[in-house]
């Protein structure tokens, strides 16, 4: 595992990106349709509570639909000359470093275009820099357990659906703790009230990666 | 001898059980009306459980450590007593405990009349009876109690049952050994077994204490979480026709999930500082203070025990089941 590697692997992952313009074009399409669906179903007027939860939700599965692609864009026999020629684990860190850039990118958008179409009034009391924060960590942390859940479905053979299964039960320890952050957050509560989470979520972000990066030597081989 | 550990587990089982059934819950009083007294005469009824009111029973009214005596008793039957008392004027807290024999119902009594204080009484102190082993008697739980003895075993038999299932899958990711995956399938399935008997004891329990089923309870979307995650890992396994690949890729999702559901389970709860409905959880008292003579515990480590062993050889059976079949099958 070397720093050049993992750079030269984020490159490969950008390139690959780049070629494939409409895979972002469907993701984005994915979230706007949602966060539409969702303006129509309420119309206006959504309390503080569920302003957030609705976010979530369309977070959570923006997030499924977009990490599903990170090992599944490959055959298996590119994926094995990869690993012939790196290190598995700078392939499973580079995986989940552009995952997580790709998932604040979504995030962010997401939250643009969820606060035009459903107002924004929740958000004038409250902590924006806290809230943000909040949401960034949060895509951090589906890209981080979902990296590795995409992984074994991709080897299972078996596409999103199975992904789906596996993942959802393991990103609930996440998205509690994020709602609440987030919820906290929009009450504008104070730094120091919310620093436990944001250092929770830290944490949980740091456990998985490395739980990620310990176990991915195993699941490439045949 | 072998098989000692299945004798002792079925031996610690069986009367472990009885004795959760049998054991009688400790006398209390659980009824007191009318729920307000005043100055003046006044009739309490007074409902026990298990007690045995006779003809010698001291009944008096203790507000804020100050003693009014009942002036006459008349007792129905062993649970049932009316006593009448004369309330004098004066009496200094809101709330006035009854107190039959031994046993205190406090704060029985909205107290109306308030004022500085009384004279406090001195009441005949009753006649010291042998206290016999029983379950402590609380409000809201009552004869649910003995329920701990066979709910929260399922739940220390399933973390046990996964704690054998990740420590196989480690030795899979080592070993590539088939046998160790199929250990690591039984134990998560004799787990689910235990996790859904946890699930139905605790359901049952809760609809008796809290009025609800299900409630929206830390602890039970914690079950609710590892039951999710364990089927998984059977789609999973059952989504995989090569054997070694299964092997190998139930193994990774096993210790991955198996970590973040102990973060989910005991990190996350005290991050979030959740309050859960459950004993020793948000300001409720744990089972320890209930029972300050060690009365449940007796029962509750034996029981505990006695199921993490009868867990243990269900999954040994299933193994042993599982690779004869496999022979066979050769």
């Amino acid at each position: 595992m070397k720093p050049t590697e993992i750079a030269a692997l984020l490159r490969l992952e950008v390139a690959l990106d780049l070629r494939q313009r409409a895979a972002w074009a469907g993701m984005l399409l994915y979230v706007v349709s949602a966060v539409y669906v969702c303006y129509l179903a309420v119309k206006g007027g959504l309390g503080l509570a569920t302003w957030n939860a609705l976010f979530w939700i369309i977070l959570l599965f923006a997030a499924f639909n977009a990490l599903a692609r990170s090992f599944q864009r490959e055959d298996a026999g590119r994926q094995l000359y990869l690993y012939t020629l790196v290190d598995p684990r700078s392939v499973i860190l580079a995986r989940a470093l552009y995952n997580g850039a790709t998932m604040v990118v979504l995030s962010l958008l997401s939250l643009l275009v969820y606060a035009l179409l459903l107002g924004t009034e929740v958000l004038e009391q409250a902590d924006l820099p806290q809230f943000v924060l909040a949401v960034v960590l949060g895509g951090i942390g589906f890209a981080a357990v979902l990296t590795l859940i995409s992984a074994i479905a991709a080897r299972a053979g078996n596409g999103i659906g199975l992904m789906a299964i596996l993942g959802f039960p393991l990103v609930l320890p996440l998205l509690l703790t994020v709602m609440r952050a987030s919820k906290l957050a929009l009450d504008g509560v104070a730094w120091s009230v919310t620093s436990t989470y944001f250092g929770g979520l830290v944490l949980l972000d740091v456990i998985t990666v490395s739980l990620a990066w310990i176990l991915f030597p195993y699941l490439w081989r045949d | 001898m072998k098989h000692w550990w299945k004798f002792l587990g079925i031996g610690l089982l069986v009367i472990a059980s009885i004795a959760a059934l049998r054991i009688p819950l400790a006398p209390a009083l659980v009824h007191v009306s009318p729920d307000r007294i005043a100055p003046g005469p006044v009739d309490v009824t007074v409902t026990g459980y298990n007690t045995t009111f006779g003809n010698e029973v001291k009944v008096r009214l203790v507000n804020d450590g100050q003693s009014v005596c009942a002036s006459s008793v008349a007792v129905l039957d062993a649970s049932h007593l009316t006593a009448r008392f004369d309330i004098p004027s004066g009496l200094r807290a809101n709330l006035t405990d009854v107190v039959v024999d031994g046993f205190t119902y406090p704060g029985a009594l909205f107290t109306e009349g308030l004022g500085t204080g009384i004279t406090s009484s001195t009441c005949p102190e009753p006649t010291g009876a042998a206290r016999t082993f029983a379950f402590p008697n609380r409000s809201i739980l009552y004869e649910s109690i003995r329920n701990l003895h066979f709910h929260v075993p399922m739940w220390f038999t399933m973390i046990v049952l996964m704690g054998i299932s990740v420590f196989q899958s480690i030795k899979v990711l080592g070993s590539n050994s088939l046998e160790r995956d199929l250990a690591a399938e039984m134990a998560v399935r004799i787990g689910l077994v235990f996790c859904v008997l946890g699930l139905i004891t605790g359901a049952l329990w809760a609809r008796a204490t809290w009025g609800a089923f299900w409630t929206n309870d830390v602890k039970l979307n914690g079950a609710a979480v590892t039951g999710l995650i364990y089927v998984a890992y059977l789609v999973l396994r059952g989504s995989v026709q090569d054997a070694h690949k299964r092997a190998r890729l139930a193994a990774i999702y096993n210790i991955f999930a198996f970590v973040l559901l102990v973060l989910f389970l005991f990190v996350v709860p005290r991050l979030n500082a959740i309050d859960s409905l459950h004993p020793g959880n948000g300001g409720n008292s744990g089972f320890n203070d209930l029972d300050l003579d060690n009365r449940l515990r007796v029962i509750f480590y034996p029981a505990v025990l006695g199921w993490v062993l009868l867990g243990c050889w269900m999954y040994d059976l299933r193994v042993r089941a599982a690779r004869l079949a496999n022979i066979m099958d050769r």
